[in-house]
């Protein structure tokens, strides 16, 4: 008998349906992925399961775990379900864990509330399952309060809280969107370790870790099961269209045209750029640390690392949102001044930010026609209403949206057609520099390469120079020419597209690269090759930054800094380079 | 769909208000017709009808006063005076908070703090002291309560409108105007100030019964509206005297008032919960 089955699920809201006609079912030990983008019912899935729908969904169908139905059943009888025989990780540890409860006492609030264990019994099992998910000294993590532990250990702890009272099936809704691409791999590896006798519903948008990480995979679209099948002969042979879709947009390190190098001017250029932020009584936090970068017209250069690399910090400094402590910044040679708003108009015309949240960076109350036109408004104010109102129909439709969306309010729009109006008024002015924040990161991997696909061709067609931040080294192999790798603040690599992953030098960048998951399941990558997490900037390590997660550090490494040193055309900062 | 009528429809669509508004819709109408219609004027004494009890006789379904004048007119005269002092002591504090507010929380650093200090300074000021203090220096008239009670009221807007702008100064929207260039006061008044119009009417809504209150304390304590003018506050404080031999004297108005501030309650209550949820966008 399957463990897990679900007939004819259907969930609606209003009239609205979020899941049509669902039926699977799930085996003892198995682990299937359950994929989809954005707004293809998958958390609604995940939620049925456990029965924490909210009030005003419609549900229909059957949810049956161990023969038990779940859909309708009383309080008292899901109380005795959930934790014992099914169990969820969710998207945010940070927001699944109570902030005012220790983590011991949650863990062990279970066992008690199950009648598993009590008192002295109960702690110990609860400080051992600490110590099975990685947490270095659990007696001490035990007392923590979910603040003191970073992203990475949070979400360690929210699986030893799902697994304390040994569930048959545990379900993980995105459990490492949230994390970075080296955690994501340890936390992968950890689930996979640990689940022996549980079986796995891992929900996830990235086809990469269904690819390394389940036996079966299901995939939705718009609330309906569209193929399912063994991992390996769904990616071999995708029956569906959309699947189709799914497995060539999903992010992949060996991308066949990667773009040529460009040579000329260099149009805009950070010299030894620091910044650092005054923690109150807790000292400086030196977020970026001398680094250099420069960027000519038509090329993409890219800017990669974990959180806290100090990327975000180094692109705000530069395009004076925040207040750069030394360093220069140039435009066409000139140099720049201080903060933005002491900046010519001029200055701030040629230089354009897209930020991550496509949301998030456009005016709830304005209508798209006046977002877009607003920079206009501003830098030529001569304009007649009606050359403006051409110029934005006209930037629109370079960016894909046609005049229908001209009266749409933000919140009519999807993640794609918002990141498109941003684009749009970033490009409006004809700047030659542009900044892009994670501007993709959000996004579906279908509607990711749309963008980047804009992105590309307003460089081709104006010459436009573009810094692209991101995490995502599949987006760096697609659209960068040069590659700038930040670790705590410092430049650690920088090198051409192929160089950096056809002769990697750094061995942090190494990590990352190991850390990708690949949608290929001969072959997934995704290897958590580097242990612990980025330390807190605050209080760096003594000599290089990295070497408490490098395998290959020595002595050297733990006294002094490396430089930045050439090897063949790339610049690294390690001692040991060129041997390794 | 504009805003507007976005807002409309979630107005509507809630129970709330639509009652409590419509009641308050029905309250102003009388009050405004109800002297128009009635034969009676609300300054006109009749020594031949002194206390005489609600009846239907003679139009005076309210009864009459110690000095025999008209009780429904004078109520409905109280309640204009009554609201019309907390509608404009209401706006003037709109408009003063939220331009305080959004400069404060826009310019941020030292202004801010300068501005904020002194917010946190009249906050400190005994507010009858400081009434007592201006009646006792200008002529009482009806200018200087809207000045006493917008002078209390706008201290609380300026703080909530500052930490709306605060954190809407680091929304990724205004940081991207910055970027291009847009001044700062079209910052804050094409980005910064549509997107606090739901809070602000929210707030404004709950004011108002504070301005009321307010006033009919003052009226109450012989410090608001003069006689010959009447208000809530002042109707109540006569009725309070002649609690014994003419009950409607004191319950009439104050059945009023309590209505009136009952209904804009629920209504402020019901505009936050429309606004303030995350899903207004």
């Amino acid at each position: 008998m399957s463990l897990l089955d679900v007939e004819g699920l259907s969930i609606a809201y209003s009239g609205e349906r979020a899941v049509k006609d669902l039926s699977f079912s799930l085996a003892r030990n198995e682990s299937v992925g359950l994929v989809g983008e954005s707004g293809s019912g998958k958390t609604q899935t995940a939620l049925a399961l456990l029965g924490l729908l909210p009030g005003n969904a419609n549900v229909s169908g059957s949810v049956k775990l161990g023969g038990i139905e779940v859909l309708g059943a009383k309080r008292a009888q899901l109380d005795s379900l959930r934790a014992r025989r099914v169990a969820m990780v969710f998207q945010d540890p940070a927001l699944a864990l109570n902030p005012y409860v220790r983590v011991g006492q949650q863990l062990q609030r279970i066992l008690i509330q199950h009648k598993l264990a009590r008192g002295a019994q109960a702690k110990a099992r609860v400080i051992d399952m600490l110590g099975r998910v990685g947490l270095p000294d659990a007696e001490r993590q035990y007392r923590a309060y979910p603040h003191q532990l970073s992203g990475g250990m949070r979400q360690r702890a929210m699986i030893a809280s799902a697994l304390i009272a040994e569930p048959e099936l545990l379900i993980a809704d995105e459990p490492t969107t949230a994390l970075d691409v080296t955690v994501q791999a340890q936390i992968l590896e950890l689930l996979e370790e640990l689940r022996q006798d549980t079986a796995l519903l891992l929900i996830t948008h990235d086809l990469g870790v269904v690819a390394g990480h389940c036996e079966r995979m299901l995939v939705l679209e718009r609330g309906q099961l569209i193929e399912g099948g063994v991992t390996r002969d769904v990616f071999a042979k995708p029956q569906h269209d959309h699947t189709r879709q799914l497995i060539a947009a999903a992010p992949r390190l060996d991308c066949p045209d990667i773009p040529a190098p460009v040579a000329g001017e260099v149009v805009f250029a950070i010299n030894a750029a620091s910044v650092s932020y005054e923690e109150r009584g807790r000292g400086v936090l030196r977020a970026v640390r001398e680094v250099d970068l420069a960027v000519r017209p038509g090329e993409t250069i890219a800017v990669v690392g974990e959180s806290g690399s100090g990327k975000s910090s180094l692109v705000r400094a530069a395009l004076g949102l925040i207040p750069m402590q030394a360093g220069q910044v140039s435009l066409c040679g000139e140099t720049l001044s201080g903060l933005a708003q002491s900046r010519s108009m001029a200055v701030r015309r040629g230089v354009q930010l897209v930020f991550q949240d496509p949301v998030g960076s456009l005016n709830p109350q304005m209508r798209v026609r006046d977002i877009v036109a607003e920079p206009l408004v501003v830098h030529e104010p001569d304009l007649m209403q009606s050359e403006r109102l051409e110029r934005v129909a006209a930037i629109l439709e370079e960016v894909g949206l046609d005049a229908s969306y001209l009266e749409r309010f933000p919140h009519e729009l999807s993640g794609g057609q918002a990141q498109r109006v941003a684009i749009a008024r970033a490009l409006i002015l004809k700047p030659k520099v542009l900044v892009c924040d994670e501007a993709v990161a959000a996004l579906d991997g279908t509607v990711r390469k749309q963008i980047l696909g804009v992105l590309r061709q307003a460089q081709e067609d104006s010459g436009l120079a573009i810094i692209f931040i991101t995490h995502d080294l599949s987006v760096v192999r697609a659209i960068s020419q040069r590659v700038l790798v930040m670790y705590m603040g410092a430049v650690v690599e920088l090198a051409d597209n192929a160089a950096l992953f056809n002769r990697t030098r750094h061995p942090y960048t190494r990590a990352l690269l190991d850390a990708v998951p690949v949608p290929d399941p001969q072959n997934a990558g995704g290897r958590a090759s580097l242990v612990g997490e980025v330390p807190s900037v605050l209080t760096p390590p003594k000599g290089c930054a990295f070497h408490p997660r490098c395998r290959h550090a020595q002595e050297q490494c733990t006294q002094e800094m490396p430089r930045l040193r050439e090897l063949d055309g790339t610049a690294v900062r390690c001692f040991r380079a060129d041997e390794i | 769909m504009s805003v507007v009528t976005r807002l409309w429809a979630r107005l509507r669509s809630s129970r709330a208000v639509v009652v409590s508004g419509g009641v308050l819709a029905a309250i102003v109408l009388v009050a405004i017709v109800g002297p128009l219609i009635s034969p009676h004027d609300y300054l006109q004494t009749d020594f031949n009808r002194i206390l005489s009890a609600p009846a239907m006789a003679n139009m005076q379904v309210f009864g009459t006063d110690d000095l025999g004048r008209d009780l429904f007119v004078r109520t409905m005269r109280g309640a204009q005076i009554t609201i019309l002092v907390a509608v404009v002591a209401s706006v003037v504090s709109l408009l003063i908070g939220v331009l305080y507010g959004m400069v404060a929380g826009y310019v941020g650093g030292r202004v801010d703090a300068v501005m904020m200090r002194f917010v946190d300074t009249l906050y400190a000021l005994p507010f009858i002291f400081f009434v007592i203090l201006l009646m006792v220096v200008f002529e009482r008239s009806l200018l200087l309560i809207f000045i006493a009670i917008g002078a209390v009221n706008w201290l609380d807007m300026a703080r909530i409108v500052r930490g709306q702008t605060l954190s809407l100064r680091e929304q990724e929207f205004v940081q991207a105007a910055r970027l291009t260039g847009v001044s700062p006061a079209r910052i804050i008044f094409r980005h910064i100030a549509p997107n606090l119009l739901g809070v602000v009417i929210a707030y404004v809504t709950l004011t108002i019964p504070q301005a009321i209150l307010l006033e009919s304390f003052l009226s109450f304590l012989g410090l608001g509206v003069q006689e010959p003018q009447t208000s809530l506050g002042a109707l109540v404080d006569a009725g309070v005297n002649q609690m014994e031999g003419a009950s409607w004297m004191l319950l009439i108005p104050a059945a009023l008032l309590a209505l009136i501030l009952m209904c804009f309650n629920f209504l402020g209550d019901a505009l936050r919960d429309v606004f303030d949820s995350r899903r207004f966008r």
